[in-house]
């Protein structure tokens, strides 16, 4: 019954496309039929190999790269009222700069390769999950700080027991933005220097007017960032589950 | 076990200076069950986080055993009113009991002991694998109150730790904290607003005076160590000792110092008699 639910909406939203599209002969709008019928000839395991696995590669180095980075600085930053006084203007700064216009700046000195889009993936999804993680941080209860002082649970302790699990719902706020900025910085890496890739692919196809095939890639590239989405809730679920029985339990009791 | 002296602590901040705790003098014996009461906003809680090392005093001092207290000292436990935001949500009751004992560096078995024991000691042998928030607030706070025994405290300070739970679930803990003490022998310093409370539950009543507070008046409650809900309460001695403590109270309010005191016997000037050995 629930799966009848999920499904529902994206059976009706396909069936529409193929019917809209069956009879078209717009080359730019090919049939849902002919796309279809082109995937398999064009994402053979081969291509997977060649195309896909760099691209989620470069992304998975990018973001944990950038969940790293943002989860400690976001903790020094959100523990020190100091530090944060000094950095925030400049983070605010930083955030306000749309990351795709990184690609260029980061080719001149990482140039071309698979470096490059990693710091670019890196460098777009950093500050999600940095803001955030400065807010969890700074959001910790008192009234458990004290309780942590008073049995002097203090230094590593304190920040695995207390603040970055206290800070964890924010936390993942952050690194849920920070996945899907790292899919379009992935493809858009690719699109401006590549030699294989999605991003690549994609523009290959296009370019080369192999319209159904470059629909294919708009395809693969929607299902990858559904699979990350599932896989990503999974985790949720799993690390936050405290979080999400509490929230049910204060509502019931209101 | 437990010495105020001259503890004194002025908050300033953005041009405003309220001085919460004016000169506070009062010791805790070994082994005593001593309650404070004050009007509210006199300071109380400024007052026990001074004792515990959460707060530093602006002037004046705390011992414990003789020795100043300037950070929170190993051998006191802490019991927050708050106990929905004092025990960690991500943890299960269990952890959150053992959480301070990992970081005394105890052994595993000699951790699961205490623990169990803890749980056992508050009626909740059997919620140590469940999370806080499904407990109801007067379980929360026995878990709160398994947490401070576990770490084996020899002193207990406890901060209006009762008044957030209907009054069913209060008379319940309060018989707890009665029963622990006597039978562990742990110091308990009590804070509380509730008249009734202190009394009921207090070998001696420090009531204190609006803030900037002092001490208004230190009582012996000369009630028998057995006590019980249903009859300490109806006692005639224990509605003279609450008239009285009462009546301390609405003086302190008003702010002025009660000449005689109507209660011959009860009331010391002097600081209470020392425990043999002590101090």
């Amino acid at each position: 019954m629930r799966l009848g639910y999920v499904l529902a909406l994206p059976a009706v939203l396909v069936a529409v496309w193929w019917v809209a599209s069956d009879d078209s002969t717009d080359v730019y709008w090919p049939p849902l039929r002919t796309i279809l019928e082109t995937f398999p000839d064009v994402w053979t395991g081969e291509r997977l190999r060649a195309d896909v696995l760099p691209s989620v590669l470069r992304l998975a180095g990018g973001y944990t790269l950038a969940a790293v980075a943002g989860i400690a600085l976001g903790t020094v930053i959100g523990s020190h009222r100091r530090v944060r006084a000094v950095c925030e203007p400049v983070l605010e700064f930083l955030r306000a700069v749309p990351p795709p216009v990184l690609v260029p700046v980061i080719m001149l000195f990482a140039g071309i390769g698979d470096t490059m889009k990693v710091v670019v993936i890196a460098a777009g999804c950093v500050w999600p999950v940095l803001l955030n993680t400065v807010e969890g941080v700074r959001a910790v209860d008192p009234v458990m700080t004290e309780t942590a002082r008073s049995y002097g649970i203090t230094g590593l302790a304190r920040l695995r027991d207390l603040v970055l699990p206290s800070a964890s719902p924010q936390i993942f706020a952050g690194l849920r933005q920070a996945l899907s900025i790292g899919i379009i910085l992935m493809v858009i890496s690719e699109m401006f220097a590549a030699s294989n890739g999605l991003g690549f692919t994609i523009v290959q196809f296009q370019r080369g007017f192999a319209i159904p095939g470059m629909w294919t890639g708009i395809l693969v590239l929607g299902l990858l960032g559904f699979v990350l989405s599932v896989l990503f809730q999974l985790v949720e679920r799993r690390v936050l589950g405290w979080y999400h029985g509490l929230r049910a339990s204060t509502r019931r009791s209101r | 076990m437990l010495d105020v002296r001259g503890l004194k602590k002025v908050y300033e901040g953005s041009g405003r200076r309220v001085e919460a705790v004016r000169d506070l003098t009062f010791t805790v014996g070994a082994g005593e069950l001593v309650c404070l009461v004050g009007p509210s906003g006199c300071g109380k809680t400024t007052l026990l986080k001074c004792m515990g090392g959460l707060l530093a005093p602006t002037a004046g001092e705390v011992l414990l055993e003789g020795r100043q207290v300037t950070g929170p000292p190993p051998g006191m436990a802490f019991v927050f009113q708050e106990y929905g935001r004092s025990l960690f949500p991500w943890m299960r009751v269990g952890e959150n009991v053992e959480l301070p004992l990992k970081q005394k560096g105890l052994s595993k078995a000699r951790r699961r002991d205490l623990v169990a024991d803890a749980l056992r000691s508050v009626g909740l042998a059997d919620a140590s694998s469940a999370y806080p928030w499904q407990l109801s607030g007067g379980m929360q706070q026995r878990v709160a109150i398994a947490r401070a025994l576990a770490y084996e405290p020899r002193v207990l300070l406890m901060d209006e730790p009762f008044a957030a739970v209907d009054a069913q679930t209060r008379a319940d803990l309060e018989d707890l904290v009665r029963g622990l003490w006597r039978e562990r022998g742990i110091t308990i310093l009590f804070v509380t607003h509730d008249i009734d409370e202190a009394v009921y539950l207090g070998e001696r009543v420090v009531v204190l005076s609006a803030s900037p507070t002092v001490v208004q008046e230190q009582l012996k409650v000369d009630l028998p160590p057995d006590r019980d809900q249903l009859h300490t309460r109806v006692a005639p001695r224990f509605a003279e000792l609450r008239t009285h403590v009462y009546e301390q109270i609405q003086a302190a309010k008003r702010g002025v110092q009660l000449g005689g005191t109507p209660l011959e016997a009860a009331p010391m000037d002097a600081p209470p008699p020392l425990k043999d050995g002590l101090r």
